[in-house]
């Protein structure tokens, strides 16, 4: 059993199991989408449901190679008008954040309204937008932009007004200014706030985008998913709901790994404890 | 004339009905002077750190630092709380080079001569049994290791007034000594006056010129004993019978102030 041959032979071999490991965890996430579009398939297929109700997977894939043109075209306009809203509520949120948690003032007084403010639905504002901006990108942009502000905003005025009162303390006695105290602490320490409320925002992006450009566009995966369904093109309408899909796991697949990049200490140091 | 006066001080919480937590405060602190201040838990001490360094500004009675009258966070002085309050995005040292980016007469000198406080900082960590941490992150370190750090960055700017409040709590026996000793040579090597927050009764009567009792909320001075051990002081006398019974001294005395609450 153990004559030197043998321990020879195991130690340099390596496990031969180990070779063949299939990292189940990091299949899993296709395996179950293939598996959920399996399902799908079989299930309309033995209920015998109509295309103009369900369509089936394969007949939408034959409805994105159809119509791949127009597709492939509103596609790159919603995630245009989205991403350009994303960014602008990324400035105005970090900003209106750092104004509003620099002071338990200023924080006590605007809560209420940003409160207020995020109880509107955003689509009732639409029709106010077309009036200012007539229909088309403008709208569509401005939507996702207010709609998706407001995550960043609570998240970086939360960071700021929850510094820890004994850093701030050691901070004061050395004769730091609130700005010192912002700079070295407070902004830093918010960023992990904020870079978890892009994913939130970015989701949410999506919605106010084509909200709008189903209400009040030409132009847009919104506009092509409506004008789909007056046609009873029912494959072309969950064609745009799955290009939708996919822009939004690509795009909040960009903000988890950039919020890993920009504050993994944060990650380990909870990690570690 | 003394470095800190303070005199007849209230200071109350939250407001005219809020906790009273100290009252008719009487402390006097000497230039050079080591000061451990004792009291039971609750008593005051971390609000008497606070109305010395003037983060608050007590109600009625006067606190002077430095011939000055406190009414604002005064700068020469140093503070390491009981729990580190290490960044966790910035490395050990870059914590403990924090300071210098904040007090007034380091922060435009240190882009300029950063090589010269990196060594300086290096040196500090070696004083404290941490050399060679000073590129892991706070969170990579033990709670022990952390306070030390924390002590490191409480001394970066060689402040007049260093006060440390219960900065060895969370230590093992071993390490603790070792750091009584670290504070010992510094006070005694360099010109700095040291209050000291202590729950540890030995640890003020090894360090300290003067111990201050303090009775239980709304505290007072009740009582202030200069220890008479000569200095240098070595860790043997620990176990030497004037040590030990000046400790009981003490640790009845605090017990009567608890009692009296
Ligand atoms: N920020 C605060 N707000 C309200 N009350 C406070 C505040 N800080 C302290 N107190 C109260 O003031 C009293 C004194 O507190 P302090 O922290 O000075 O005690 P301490 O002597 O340092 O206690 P310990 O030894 O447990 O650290 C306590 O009764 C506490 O409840
Ligand atoms: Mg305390």
């Amino acid at each position: 059993m153990t004559s030197p041959e043998t321990v020879l032979a195991t130690s340099t071999l390596p496990p031969p199991r180990d070779a063949y490991k299939i990292n189940w965890i990091r299949l899993a996430p296709f395996l179950y989408t293939v598996g959920l579009f399996v399902a799908w398939e079989i299930g309309v297929r033995i209920s015998g449901l109509p295309h103009t109700i369900l369509p089936t997977p394969s007949r939408i894939f034959e409805a994105i190679v159809q119509y791949w043109s127009p597709i492939w075209k509103n596609s790159l306009q919603t995630l245009y008008t989205t991403v350009l809203g994303f960014l602008i509520a990324v400035v105005a949120g970090l900003g209106i954040g750092l104004f509003i948690g620099w002071s338990k003032t200023i924080y006590a007084g605007l809560y209420p309204i940003m409160i207020g403010f995020n109880a509107i639905p955003k689509v009732a504002l639409v029709p106010i937008l077309v009036i200012w901006f007539g229909i088309g990108t403008v709208p569509a942009v401005l939507t996702a932009f207010l709609i998706s502000f407001f995550p960043i905003v609570v998240n970086v005025a939360t960071g700021l007004a929850t510094i820890e009162p004994e850093t701030e303390d050691v901070l004061r006695a050395l004769g730091a200014k609130k700005l010192d105290i912002m700079l070295k602490v407070g902004i830093p320490r918010s960023m992990p706030y904020f870079f978890g409320s892009l994913k939130v925002a970015i989701t949410l992006a999506f919605v106010g985008s084509v909200v709008s450009e189903t209400v009040a566009s030409n132009n847009g995966l919104g506009n092509m998913m409506a004008s789909a369904q007056s046609n009873f093109n029912v494959p072309l309408v969950f064609a745009g709901l799955l290009m939708l899909a996919l822009e939004g796991i690509v795009m909040y697949a960009l903000m988890a790994w950039l919020e890993k990049r920009m504050t993994g200490w944060a990650h380990r140091s909870t990690m570690s404890n | 004339m003394p470095l800190v006066s303070i005199d007849n001080v209230d200071m109350r919480y939250g407001g005219p009905n809020g906790t009273l937590a100290v009252s008719g405060l009487d402390l006097h602190i000497d230039r050079g002077e080591f000061v451990a201040v004792v009291g039971p838990s609750g008593c005051g001490k971390s609000t008497l750190m606070k109305l010395t360094t003037g983060l608050h500004i007590p109600q009625s009675g006067t606190v002077i630092v430095a011939g000055q009258e406190v009414t604002k966070p005064v700068s020469i002085v140093g503070m390491a709380f009981q729990n580190p309050t290490m960044l966790p995005w910035r490395t050990t040292l870059e914590n403990i080079l924090l300071p210098l980016e904040i007090v007034e007469r380091h922060r435009h000198r240190l882009r300029k001569h950063k090589r010269e406080y990196v060594e300086k900082a290096e040196a500090l960590l070696e004083t404290v049994g941490l050399k060679g941490f000073g590129d892991k992150f706070p969170w990579q370190l033990s709670g022990g290791m952390q306070q030390r750090a924390n002590l490191c960055r409480a001394l970066i700017h060689e402040p007049e007034l260093l006060m440390l409040d219960e900065p060895f709590g969370a230590l093992d026996a071993f390490t603790r000594e070792e750091l009584w000793c670290v504070i010992r040579d510094l006070h005694a090597s360099q010109d700095v006056t040291i209050v000291l927050v202590t729950h540890d009764l030995r640890e003020s009567v090894f360090l300290a010129d003067k111990v201050v009792v303090m009775s239980a909320r709304p505290g007072r001075v009740v009582s202030e004993h200069v220890v008479p051990f000569e200095r240098p002081r070595q860790l043997d006398i620990l176990y030497q019978p004037a040590f030990n019974d000046m400790v009981q001294a003490l640790h009845s005395e605090i017990a009567t102030a608890r009692a009296a609450a």
